[in-house]
């Protein structure tokens, strides 16, 4: 497994701290996305413990482009992935990040 | 000194007088088959063992491949797909020496393997349409070996369903003073129709088991993705609603078959039916039995049938085609000639698509081959009656508004930009080059190109390639597209989105589309079952898809 | 077919669980923001899941309050490791000390999580321990079986300790699965790959016509919640009478079944007319055919 850390500066508002969401599972090719409160405002905290090792650089890309997507603010996400690729990374964090903010 | 010009009926009449030692009859005893193919058969011939995409004369290969390579060997074999152990036990006895196909998809490796190490030659890979093309030019069997149905006492055969390319290959045979011999699972008294006349047909003989068809064209739907759903709204919503795509082609996968089964659903809710998804070139997809059903669907005419569906088939015949027997009535090389020119669009899936926009299925390892795909994935060039989808794309993708105009097909590439195993799908250079080099091909095997192509859509959006007026802005819409692949990261942002602004890059938000509707939930039939009951209990799935 | 989906089968653990109780009304306990993940999976560099694939807390199910328990198929085949087995250990042990209506699991799970080894099948154990002890203080346990994963294995086992199951087609129940059956016995006795024979010998249809399931459903959310709610109140005795009265039954089914080989030999012997298309019934239309063969009291 590799875990890889990423602590973002985000802009815009705080996210409302909410009761913590996960979803997604984590079986051959999909992930697990929880998002919970936990972070200073400003920065959002982004954890990936993953079985497929060496992606870095595109765990790395794909988290900051998501980052720009949402306002995470004071988010804390955290991922536990079995071999996604980086389209079902994608919609898995947007479902995640929707699902907190109970966007209808 | 006069030239004769009858040579070809005199070997002709010298094969069957060697025949009639070994098989005095029509019919030929099972028993007989490999001396019969012996007598008939000389060094250095062209035969054509028909190999079709689903339906293969599995014993009369079997009999080829048990002939003595001493009496007869190096034979040039043409046919469409070669899929048998025994097609590759012709090379590796001597039996067989070249070889002119379209596609091998089971034997793709062992044939890289044979080419590598010399036992095989190989004359060309084809497209299906072009491999029968040449049947009539330059590549006319002498002796076909195919496989019907079933036969009556005359020889008349019935191809039924899976006619597939029989009568194309018989045709170039019969009249040109070559030999047919054809493999049937039964002998009737009565044929439902007739398929191919008896006069065409030289030997028949009843195999002892039932010739191998395999359910290539099912796809079970429990096994369509969330990203395959998502592909499917933006093909509907982008190019099928955007250009009202009516008349069309569907490559065979699971995008696709994501696509068939939003149609009830997703499309539906954007009032389309009718106005899109009428008429297909397309194999009896178990997939398309919900939109058939809820009434999108005006025709259909088949490559070749598909198993479990016949009944289906049988009971919707203002859908299929059909005859006066009441079963499918399915034929490629038409079929093939109809995806060309009567199709409005051609969309499928690929393993590797570069820059340009060019697409290939070649590895280093696997001489797989093309099948149909660069038939339907072509522009039809040939093509003048105009359709508003083909008038369209014709003018978007005019540069020059002094030149004549023209039409376009719609050629999609539908890919997610991550294989298997993390692998990318959009690359800087293709594997083929490296495939041309190591076999010394004159060309890279390119299924589709470039140029053929108008979108390619991905899980990130549509890249409209028939806008791109330069090389670049070509290079820039693929990376566009091509996510968090080496390719497009290399992606350069303000071109990415400079394209955007000009509607070349559509992301599924400029298309009007919530990701989060993209879920399983969107299909019509969710399971093989549900197919099942879509069609009224009509359809029939192999046993490897049932599970009750 | 169209529509919102309302599937079990293609369900996540908290989404069936959100189906079958009452809107709203769920609340997790030691859920995945608590972390407690397998270490035994950890040790062996595998992935871990936040709730270790086992969700389990409280809710109300047609107003009546329940715990309730789901897992998650999807990890690692269902299989219970320490973790898992704890957290559904732990909420059967809650039963005793409030009135709840009940208790129900949806049991999704191949058994034993065999990276877990001695740890897995202790936790097993367990569960079983615990749905005993809970039906003794009088709590019904009533089980869900319809994921893709089946029941097998020791959570088999713990399914029919339960006072009830309920079952749509596409869920299996059983010990020893197909595969390993195959294995150890032989194609001639069960081909895996014939997926048709291991549904007629493990699926809803076989089981609600030996009586070892109570109901065969649809494969729903809401026929799931229907049918849960009816087995609340379909408490079975647990005390030696009924354990014989069970060992007489069996008895007598193997007197009945012994020398069939195949399901459909079951179902004919049972008094079945064409058990060929059984299979191909929906569930209604099913239980109607077979109302007069089916064994089992309820």
């Amino acid at each position: 497994m590799e875990r890889l850390s990423f602590d973002f500066a985000c802009r815009g508002d705080p996210a409302p701290l909410l009761a913590p969401i996960l979803v997604g599972v984590v079986a051959s090719g999909n992930l697990e996305v929880l998002v919970e409160g936990g972070a200073p405002p400003g920065r959002c905290r982004l954890e990936v413990l993953t079985s497929a090792r060496g992606f870095g650089e595109i765990w790395e890309a794909v988290l900051r482009d998501f980052a720009t997507r949402h306002s995470l603010s004071g988010l804390a996400v955290s991922v536990n992935d079995a071999g996604a690729t980086p389209a079902v990374v994608s919609l898995r964090l947007d479902q995640a990040v929707d699902e907190y903010l109970r966007r209808p | 000194m006069s030239r004769r010009w009858d040579e070809g009926r005199r070997r002709r009449a010298a094969r069957l007088a060697r025949a009639a030692a070994v098989c005095p009859d029509k019919w030929v005893d099972p028993g007989s088959a490999t001396a019969l193919l012996e007598a008939l058969l000389e060094p250095g011939d062209r035969v054509c063992l028909e190999g079709d995409n689903q339906k293969q004369a599995d014993f009369l290969a079997r009999s080829l491949a048990r002939v003595d390579p001493a009496r007869v060997h190096d034979l040039h074999l043409v046919l469409s797909v070669l899929a048998l152990p025994e097609h590759v036990e012709l090379f590796e006895r001597g039996v067989a020496r070249r070889v002119d196909f379209s596609f091998s998809g089971p034997q793709a490796v062992r044939l890289a393997q044979l080419a590598g190490s010399g036992r095989i030659e190989i004359g060309a890979i084809h497209t299906y349409l072009e491999l029968y093309a040449r049947y009539f030019v330059d590549l006319t069997p002498r002796v076909a070996l195919v496989a019907a149905a079933s036969a009556d006492r005359e020889g008349n055969l019935y191809t039924g369903p899976n006619t597939e390319e029989t009568p194309a290959i018989v045709e170039a045979t019969a009249f040109r003073d070559g030999v047919v011999v054809a493999q049937v699972n039964e002998r009737a008294e009565r044929l439902p129709r007739v398929d191919i006349p008896a006069g065409w047909v030289d030997f028949v003989v009843r195999a002892p088991t039932p010739s191998a068809i395999e359910p290539l064209f099912t796809r079970d739907p429990a096994q369509v993705s969330e990203v395959q759903v998502l592909m499917a709204m933006m093909v509907i919503r982008g190019i099928y609603a955007e250009y009202g795509v009516d008349r069309l082609n569907h490559g065979i996968g699971f995008d696709t078959a994501a696509i068939e089964l939003l149609l009830p659903t997703y499309a539906e809710g954007l009032g389309l039916r009718g106005k899109i998804c009428g008429h297909w070139a397309l194999n009896p997809h178990p997939t398309l039995i919900p939109a058939i059903e809820s009434g999108f669907v005006r025709s259909v005419h088949a490559f070749g049938s598909e198993l479990g569906m016949e009944a289906y088939v049988a009971a919707r015949p203002d859908v299929f085609f059909t005859g006066r027997d009441g079963s499918l009535r399915s034929n490629r090389a038409f079929c093939q000639t109809a995806g060309h020119y009567a199709c409005d669009l051609f969309i499928g899936s690929s393993l590797q698509v570069d820059l340009e926009g060019n697409s290939s299925t070649a590895t280093r390892s696997r001489i797989a081959g093309f099948g149909g795909a660069p038939n339907m994935g072509a522009d039809a060039r040939g093509r003048r009656h105009a359709s508003p989808s083909w008038l369209k794309a014709g003018r978007e993708a005019r540069s020059d508004p002094g030149a004549v105009p023209r039409g376009r097909k719609l050629v999609v590439q539908l890919l997610e930009t991550f294989r298997e195993h993390m692998e990318p799908a959009f690359v800087e250079r293709l594997d083929a080059w490296d495939l041309a080099g190591a076999l010394k091909m004159e060309l890279p095997p390119v299924m589709v190109y470039g140029d053929d192509v108008s979108h390619i859509v991905t899980e990130e959006g549509i890249a409209n390639l028939l806008l791109c007026r330069t090389s670049e802005e070509r290079a820039q819409a693929i990376r566009g597209v091509a996510g968090y692949t080496p390719v497009g990261r290399g992606r350069s942002r303000a071109a990415v989105e400079n394209l955007r602004d000009r509607g070349i890059l559509r992301r599924p938000e400029d298309l009007g589309i919530d990701k989060r509707l993209a879920t399983r939930d969107l299909l019509a039939a969710r399971s093989v079952r549900d197919l099942v009951r879509w069609s009224g209990g009509l359809y029939d799935p192999p046993r490897r898809f049932r599970n009750w | 077919m169209t529509g919102p989906a309302r599937s079990f089968r293609e369900a996540t653990a908290r989404r069936r669980l959100e189906g079958v109780l009452d809107p709203g009304s769920f609340r997790e306990i030691l859920g995945p923001a608590h972390r407690l993940t397998s270490p035994h999976l950890a040790a062996l560099d595998l992935p871990v899941s936040f709730d270790d694939g086992a969700v389990v807390g409280s809710g109300l199910l047609g107003g009546r309050p329940v715990l309730a328990a789901a897992q998650e198929g999807g990890f690692m085949g269902g299989g219970v490791g320490e973790v898992h087995g704890a957290k559904l250990a732990g909420l059967l042990g809650l039963a005793e000390r409030q009135p709840w209506a009940g208790v129900l699991l949806l049991l999704d799970s191949g058994g034993v999580r065999l990276q877990e080894a001695n740890a897995g099948l202790l936790a097993v154990s367990e569960v079983m321990r615990a749905v005993l002890s809970a039906r003794a203080a009088s709590v019904p346990v009533v089980a869900l079986v319809g994921g893709g994963w089946g029941c097998f294995g020791g959570m088999g086992i713990v399914a029919r300790c339960c006072d009830a199951i309920a079952m749509s087609e596409e869920g299996r129940l059983g010990v020893t699965g197909p595969d390993v059956l195959e294995t150890t016995k032989g194609v001639e006795e069960l081909d895996a790959s014939d997926r048709a024979a291991v549904w007629r010998t493990y699926g809803g249809k076989h089981r609600y016509l030996l009586g070892e399931a109570d109901r065969l459903i649809e494969d729903d959310l809401s026929a799931f919640r229907e049918a849960a709610m009816e087995l609340l109140s379909a408490r079975r005795d647990l005390g030696l009478e009924e354990l014989e009265r069970e060992h007489r039954h069996l008895g007598r089914r193997l007197e009945e079944f012994g020398g069939c080989a195949d399901a459909r030999d079951v179902w004919r012997a049972a008094g079945v007319e064409d058990p060929d298309r059984l299979p191909g019934l929906e569930p209604a239309d099913f239980r109607a055919a077979v109302r007069a063969a089916r064994r089992g009291d309820r």
